[in-house]
């Protein structure tokens, strides 16, 4: 994974957020990511992200649970160990469905929630870097990601100009490790500042 | 606002089209009378007339559910066509007079092809049904039947006149809160007596009761969900409709969305509770229950049973399953059409399947019927459109619809 430099903007409004997502977008700097406390109704949009597939692999999951339950189902009472069930045919369609049902909604539901945790690198001890703690409570966080050509004091005052507070620099790594948060014994800006 | 067409203008060919079905309405029902009024007792005449009539009264009467349920749950989204269900909903005044009578013609016409439990020897005979004989008597089957339909009215046009009665004073916050909490009310009350008549008695009384030894407990809820699955698949298609027109300036691809969500989830509960009905009584095997599904499953009927599915569970499942589909104005048109015409077939073998166990008797009688139903929610519904304001412009919830997004 790559270790990157950030440069880290804080809002206390989504009033003030949506027109400077808006207007850095435009302005033509890279967001790495915006963070809030609670889901923001149309940020994905502003944002720019594309729409999610999460559901086009539900759909398969789905059908991967209808075919598993059918066919095995099928096997077992058609060829594995056929027993009379009050004279009906061995192949009844019908009683089937509610166990071709259940395993459909099981697969696509548990499988869903897996490809979620990998898609968002959500695990036990999987830890990723945290640009602003208050994130999670209050404040909004939105980090603009450095290339070799950006002004770092341009990106910080056209932040300042489009009603950011606290905007800092941090150097993080981008991608996951293996870790506890509990551990962790030095505070996370220090140790991105340092 | 100055640039919203408030007032909605029946355009000429609307008009024509609604007389022309309406007339194609009048024509079948002289030629069948003719054809069929007297042969066998009535029987293929007067099941053809129950059908198309209960059918088309429950469908509009969804659409007062529909404004009513979402009234009673302070829902926002569906405000800027509140106006349309409420027009169709006007539409259960001449429906539900015109199933009154028929009803009341098949009570007391003397004749017991139909609900065999006005046969007063074999009720003497028959041990069920001299149990039953409290409930399923004229006498209960009218009164039910009057409050029925009466309460439907009343309600109906008590809650649309609380709507309209703010069109032209704005109102204060709180007034405001009055006003919603009055409507909470009203569409509380409709919603109770809804349930005690669509999801429960009436659907026994009136279709049920033409197997009058069967029952099942699913199939009240069975004929809900029928109707309502096609009641918003009519109420989309007059919001096309209008759309297409350049009326409902607020309404966009957003609400499209909800209302083939709606007619997407609740395919999928049709299918549930038919299936749950199918499954127990094939599972069980018991003889008087599975005579319900001896002509459907596997007699005449074997056709439209599988048909039935295929319309409303498979085609809506797998059409509907996308949100471009839903989003799509052409695509939700071609499946309002479908579900409307799935549901008229589901209907049509609760009462065929029944009343004519042997042979499949559809033919243009029945297409011509359903026409004429079709006519005449049109025309009722323009009407009462183009009589009031297309937009309950001054309600508190208005803006919730103007800006939502799923």
């Amino acid at each position: 994974m790559a270790v990157k430099k950030f440069v880290v903007g804080v809002f206390t409004d989504e009033e003030v957020l949506f027109p400077a997502v808006k207007k850095v977008r435009s302005a033509g700097y890279k967001i790495h990511e915006v963070y809030t406390p609670m889901p923001i109704h149309g940020l994905d949009h502003a944002l720019g992200l594309r729409e999610t597939s999460l559901h086009t692999a539900g759909f398969i999951y789905g059908i991967t649970g209808t075919t598993t339950a059918l066919s095995c189902i099928g096997w077992i009472f058609n060829s594995d160990w056929p027993i009379n069930f009050g004279g009906k045919s061995h192949f009844d369609l019908p009683a089937w469905i509610p166990i071709t049902f259940e395993l459909t909604v099981l697969f696509s539901a548990v499988g869903m929630v897996l490809t979620f945790c990998y898609l968002c690198q959500l695990a036990p001890f999987v830890r990723r870097h945290h640009f602003n703690l208050r994130s999670t409570d209050d404040q909004f966080t939105m980090v603009i990601e450095c290339t070799d050509k950006t002004n770092e004091a341009d990106v910080t005052a056209f932040l300042q100009s489009v009603g950011a507070t606290g905007i800092n620099t941090q150097i993080a790594e981008t991608g996951w490790w293996l870790g506890r948060y509990d551990k962790e014994k030095v505070p996370f800006e220090q140790k991105a500042l340092a | 606002m100055a640039s919203i067409k408030e007032h909605f203008e029946i355009p000429g060919r609307y008009k024509q089209w609604s007389m022309g079905l309406m007339g194609v309405g009048v024509l079948s029902l002289i030629v069948g009378f003719i054809l069929y009024g007297s042969h066998d007792h009535g029987t293929r005449f007067w099941s053809a007339l129950l059908q198309n009539s209960v059918y088309f009264l429950l469908i509009v009467n969804a659409a007062m559910f529909f404004f009513a349920a979402t009234t009673l749950a302070w829902g926002g989204f569906q405000m800027a066509f509140r106006r349309v269900t409420e027009a169709i909903a006007a539409s259960v005044i001449p429906i539900g007079g015109i199933t009154f009578v028929i009803l009341m013609c098949i009570v007391f016409g003397g004749k017991h092809t139909i609900y065999e439990w006005l046969d007063k020897d074999l009720v003497a005979k028959d041990e069920i049904l001299k149990g039953k004989s409290g409930f399923l008597s004229p006498t209960f089957f009218t009164i039910y039947t009057t409050l029925t339909i009466g309460l439907w009215i009343l309600l109906g046009r008590k809650l649309r006149s609380l709507s309209r009665s703010i069109d032209d004073s704005p109102l204060e916050l709180g007034e405001a809160k009055k006003y919603i909490f009055k409507n909470t009310v009203w569409a509380a009350v409709y919603i109770v007596w809804f349930a005690l008549t669509v999801a429960s008695v009436t659907p026994w009384l009136w279709l049920m009761s033409i197997n009058a030894h069967w029952f099942s407990t699913m199939y009240s809820w069975y004929t809900f969900a029928s109707s309502f699955v096609a009641g918003m698949a009519l109420i989309s298609l007059f919001v096309v409709y209008l759309k297409n027109q350049g009326y409902l300036e607020y309404v966009n691809q957003e609400h499209l969305h909800d209302l083939g969500k709606f007619q997407f989830a609740f395919s999928i509960f049709w299918t549930y509770l038919w299936f749950d009905q199918f499954m127990l009584i094939w599972y069980a095997n018991i003889s008087e229950e599975t005579i319900y599904f001896k002509t459907r499953f596997e007699g005449a009927y074997q056709g439209i049973f599988y048909l039935n599915l295929v319309i409303n569970f498979l085609a809506p499942l797998l059409i509907f399953m996308k949100r471009s589909s839903k989003r799509n104005y052409a695509t939700v048109t071609f499946m309002s059409v479908l579900l409307i015409f799935g549901h008229w077939l589901d209907f049509y073998q609760m009462v065929f399947g029944s009343t004519s166990p042997d042979h499949v008797p559809m033919n243009l009688f029945d297409f011509g019927l359903a026409l004429g139903f079709v006519g005449l929610i049109m025309w009722q519904t323009g009407r009462v459109l183009a009589k009031f304001p297309l937009l309950a412009k001054n309600h508190p919830f208005l803006k919730e619809s103007i800006i939502h997004h799923t």
